[in-house]
């Protein structure tokens, strides 16, 4: 609850900071697709610092499954199978490639942590190296690129749902947490536990819709340059009607970082798994006497850590349209800064989704506010470390008072 | 009376544990019956704990073997004693203080949905039933169990070893943390499972409860059992010289 008032309190000073350029639609639209990368490996990171683990290794990971991917589709499907460029079933086993790859390598990592219990910081940080210089070998330090037509609509910009399907999808998703919140409550009062006051529920359904409908409305604000979208028409062989203005809407990389997290929200809520996760890093000997495969647990989570670990390789890479050698590089440390940030407790059995992505949220919103103040990028860096210790500092005394 | 004319329920035989050069157990027997309670008395380190975390399945044994129902079982991990319908109150309790108590009852064992999603207000459903029998003044079903008195702790402890339907349950000092009236509430609730033909170790430092609960008592000293004795047949002196002897009373019974 606090974090989301920072994070407000944030973007309003930034948007007095810079005359109202901080909270534009392009600004908005900006700041989401550069948070995706991270914030989607932030929610894997949840998990894995939950079960007192940690992994140094997620940017070096990125990079290994980018450079996959991109050698997928510019040098193996093209040239070797003989597909040749922009084949419509590029994208699709690239991206397959790519998430096995990342799947398999953070289950690998997750053996040696759970059955050879070999501590995750030093098997990550053994991964840092290793897996940024396979991404380095596999592409000799190339920059790789342009990237299949199809796979850079992962991206952001290139990549959008446009206005219709934008707000269809703000609506159903406003109508899937509405029906959540009723649910909950339904079920609650089925057993006769005490529920929410009716206005309380009204409030809180209302700034739901409000906020779902109010970032839909944002993104398809924010109209597609005339030039670009004439090119658009362009390649489709039609003019573009006088006058036509078109929203971007929301980008697919925005979408898959809330599949991400609404799915994993889930899994950490509502299922045996995520119970098993929270309960290990509760009490791992407590866990393990309870039947729960503690070790085999440790696979699932670091492979699960893997697999976002590719799927944000592919946002990542496609939002640059290429792979480069240094992609992803820091990434680990923002990742970590994030579910810290977010209120994960390193010290584990403690963390959410929710609060993960709003940590990326906040760094990214950070980073780019100043960059736009025109704070000097030494004082950024400084500024991002002294608010990540200021973060759990706060964390600690809050939970202090609560007596947690 | 117990009938101990049948197989028994559970029996350990020559069990050996030992931890590097230690041994915790050392060759140690004990047997026990549908509707017995087995009292296991000791010094601290003795080896009480360990013995019944073979049991358990927290520890892997180093010798020996456990039949139950007269046949020979591998218990390798806490699912296999989960599977034969042992149950386990730890010394340590063994929450995870994170979750609240609903979760800690069902945890490795939840109420799940049509879905296979976990059916929380269902569980807290059962969990409120339970808890109401075991101690109705609880509160706090949805702090953390890291929130609760030591007391409070130690019933949801008891709650989860008895709300499954165990056959065999392991009690290492259930009533350590608790009240007067708790400790009391305790002893009614041994005295009812008992009657439905439970079987139960119980761990107690307490001679007079030992007296007061069980049939018979295994004493054991330096991992070693002394001996095992009918409750009916000794006096609480002859306990006190066995654990801090070692010395067994004449008669002894087997
Ligand atoms: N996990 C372990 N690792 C090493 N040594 C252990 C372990 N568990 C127990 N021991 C040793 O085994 C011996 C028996 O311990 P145990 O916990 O069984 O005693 P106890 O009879 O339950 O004592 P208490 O009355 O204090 O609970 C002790 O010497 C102890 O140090
Ligand atoms: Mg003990």
């Amino acid at each position: 609850m606090g974090m989301i008032g920072a994070f407000v309190l944030l973007c309003l000073g930034f948007d007095i900071l810079t005359e109202g350029r901080f909270l534009t639609p392009r600004n908005i639209f900006n700041l989401s697709i550069q948070t995706v990368s991270v914030a989607i490996m932030a929610c894997g990171m949840v998990f894995v610092i939950v079960t007192r683990n940690i992994d140094l290794s997620v940017g070096a990971l990125l990079a290994t499954c980018s450079a996959i991917m991109a050698m997928t589709q510019t040098e193996f499907l093209p040239y070797v199978m003989d597909l040749g460029l922009n084949h419509p079933v590029t994208w699709l086993i690239s991206i397959a490639v790519g998430l096995l790859a990342g799947t398999l390598i953070g289950a690998f990592q997750g053996v040696l942590i759970g059955y050879l219990t070999i501590p995750a910081f030093i098997v990550t940080l053994g991964g840092f190296l290793v897996w940024r210089n396979v991404a380095w070998y596999l592409t000799g330090g190339q920059t790789i690129g342009p990237l299949d037509s199809n796979f850079v609509k992962l991206g952001g910009t290139n990549g959008t749902m446009g206005e219709a399907a934008s707000w269809t999808l703000g609506i159903v998703l406003t109508a899937a947490a509405l029906w959540m919140l009723w649910a909950s409550r339904r079920a609650r009062a089925r057993h006769g536990f005490p529920v929410k006051p009716m206005w309380a529920q009204g409030v809180l359904a209302a700034i739901t819709a409000a906020v779902i409908l109010g970032f839909i409305a944002t993104l398809n604000a924010y109209d597609i340059p005339e030039r670009r979208l004439e090119r658009m028409f362009e390649a489709r062989g039609e003019v573009m009607p006088e006058g036509l203005t078109v929203g971007y809407g929301l980008p697919f990389s925005v979408l898959i970082l809330l599949v991400v997290a609404i799915v994993l929200t889930i899994v950490a809520r509502r299922t045996r798994f995520g119970r098993y996760v929270f309960a290990t890093g509760g009490n791992p000997d407590a866990a393990a006497l309870s039947g729960i495969n503690t070790r085999f647990l440790t696979v699932k989570v670091f492979a699960l850590m893997g697999f976002l670990c590719a799927l944000s390789a592919v946002v990542a890479s496609a939002r640059l349209s290429n792979h480069s050698n240094d992609i992803g590089t820091l990434d680990e440390l923002r990742v970590i800064a994030a579910a810290v940030i977010g209120g994960t407790a390193l010290s584990g059995g403690i963390g959410t989704i929710y609060g993960a992505v709003l940590g990326a949220l906040i760094m990214q919103a950070l980073q780019s506010g100043m960059a736009m103040v025109g704070v000097d990028a030494p004082f950024q860096n400084i500024v991002v470390g002294a608010v990540l210790v200021l973060a759990v500092l706060i964390d600690i005394l809050y939970r202090k008072r609560l007596g947690a | 009376m117990v009938d101990r004319s049948q197989t028994p329920l559970v029996e350990l035989k020559d069990i050996s544990v030992s931890f590097g050069g230690v041994k915790a157990v050392d060759h140690v027997s004990v047997d026990l019956y549908p509707g017995e309670v087995v009292g296991l008395l000791g010094h601290n380190g003795a080896g009480k704990s360990t013995l019944v975390k073979v049991l358990s399945g927290a520890y892997q044994k180093g010798g020996g073997e456990i039949l139950i129902d007269g046949k020979p079982v591998e218990i390798n991990n806490p699912r296999d004693a989960r599977a034969n319908n042992i149950e386990t109150i730890y010394q340590t309790l063994a929450l995870a203080d994170n979750l609240d108590a609903t979760s800690n009852l069902f945890l490795g064992r939840e109420i799940v949905t049509p879905l296979g999603l976990v059916d929380d207000s269902a569980m807290e459903a059962e969990c409120r039933k339970i808890m109401g029998q075991l101690n109705p003044n609880f509160q706090g079903f949805h702090d953390p169990v890291s929130a609760l008195s030591g007391g409070q702790r130690q019933s949801v402890a008891i709650a989860r070893a008895v709300y499954f339907n165990a056959r065999i349950l392991i009690m290492d000092e259930p009533t350590a943390a608790l009240g007067p009236h708790e400790t009391q509430m305790v002893a009614d609730l041994i005295q009812k499972l008992k009657a439905q033909g439970i079987g139960i170790f119980l761990i107690d430092h307490d001679v007079h409860s030992v007296i007061d609960l069980c049939d018979r008592a295994s004493v054991m000293k330096n991992g070693e059992l002394v001996g095992t004795v009918n409750i009916p047949d000794v006096t609480d002196d002859d306990l006190l010289s066995m654990i801090i002897l070692g010395k067994t009373p004449t008669p002894v019974t087997a």
